[in-house]
């Protein structure tokens, strides 16, 4: 068991992998809330892991988890077009709108490819992240980028 | 990004789920790190000791849910200056003594005692905590200090009046006796 670092080296190392995971899977307008959900919770949880040798897996299955709670609770909302604006507005990250496409996929395909993208992580992480086979994790990010291309085409 | 890792920390002080505070200060002798739990200052790391090993090692004794809070410190960093300046001659701020036990305590407790200006022998601390035959382990005390310059063990010299020892370097004792008119 390796010591658990001081929680600050969690945020200095991830918070930005986190929150491009969350703008991926919830859209820009409610990633920020999802992003206070998520390191609030780690941090609760925190002095309890028994396991420090996968921490960057750790807060992506929790970010995972509240991006999905999200979802639950907004029961899909359609994309509000208030928010797209919004973004067109103050994001200065030319992405071409990409990460909404994205935000539009169904959850799987959405995470994995957020997961994979938005935060470079490789099939075996993706999978720790969503709880599924590797297999099933590249089948999930093959899909999403294959229906990224038709958008897009 | 900054703004949400304020509001983060901020909510994980409302929510008490910060057990660990620490900000760094400037000080004439360099950066000092400051930490502090809910009960008060709890650690003071002087220039020289290399902050990140000080927060591991506070994250594995006290709790991991360490988060750099400079607002929970100023107090701590506000009597400091004036402290550095000659215009404070006595910290207000609590303290937290988790980190010393048993006589090792007593000894910094004694020591917290000693007046601005004034010096102690090593062997009157160790009377004071309770054993006047430790003189050596008086010394090792104040070379433990978690809390140096708030909990002054500048203070404490050898019975001839020769300086001892210092965490902080030998130089750095010497400074503070002169800010306090001793040397």
């Amino acid at each position: 068991m390796t010591a658990l670092p001081p929680f600050q080296t969690l945020l200095d190392e991830h918070a930005g992998d986190v929150m491009g995971v969350l703008r991926g899977a919830v859209g820009r307008g409610d990633a920020e809330d999802c992003f206070q959900e998520t390191f609030l919770a780690a941090l609760q949880a925190y002095p309890k892991l028994r396991d420090a040798s996968n921490l960057r897996g750790w807060l992506l299955t929790i970010a995972h988890r509240k991006a999905i709670d999200h979802h639950r609770a907004s029961g899909r909302r359609a994309v509000p077009v208030a928010e797209v604006v919004e973004v067109a507005v103050s994001d200065p990250e030319p992405d071409d709108g990409i990460w909404e496409k994205v935000g539009g996929l169904p959850p799987k395909q959405r995470a994995a490819v957020a997961l994979r993208y938005g935060s470079d992580l490789p099939h075996s992480e993706i999978a720790a992240a969503l709880g599924c086979s590797p297999e099933a994790a590249r089948r999930s990010l093959h899909e999403g980028i294959k229906r990224l291309r038709r958008e897009l085409a | 990004m900054k703004a949400s890792l304020e509001r983060l920390t901020e909510r994980a002080n409302d929510e008490d789920l910060l057990d660990v505070a620490y900000t760094t200060s400037d000080s004439p002798f360099g950066p000092l790190l400051l930490a502090a739990t809910p009960r008060g200052l709890v650690k003071l790391g002087l220039p020289g000791h290399d902050p990140e090993t000080v927060l591991e090692d506070l994250a594995s004794r006290i709790s991991p849910r360490v988060l750099e809070a400079p607002a929970r410190l100023e107090q701590t960093r506000r009597e400091l200056d004036l402290y550095f300046e000659g215009k404070l001659t006595e910290f207000a701020l609590p303290l937290d003594w988790q980190l010393s036990r048993d006589f090792r305590r007593r000894a910094l407790r004694e020591i917290d005692r000693i007046p601005y200006g004034k010096t102690r022998s090593y062997t009157e601390i160790a009377r004071g905590a309770g054993n006047e035959r430790a003189v050596r382990a008086a010394g090792t005390a104040c070379g433990a200090n978690p809390i140096p310059i708030v909990v002054p063990c500048h203070r404490v010299l050898r019975s001839g009046g020769a300086l001892g020892g210092y965490g902080g370097g030998l130089p750095m004792k010497e400074a503070l006796l002169k800010l306090e008119g001793i040397l």
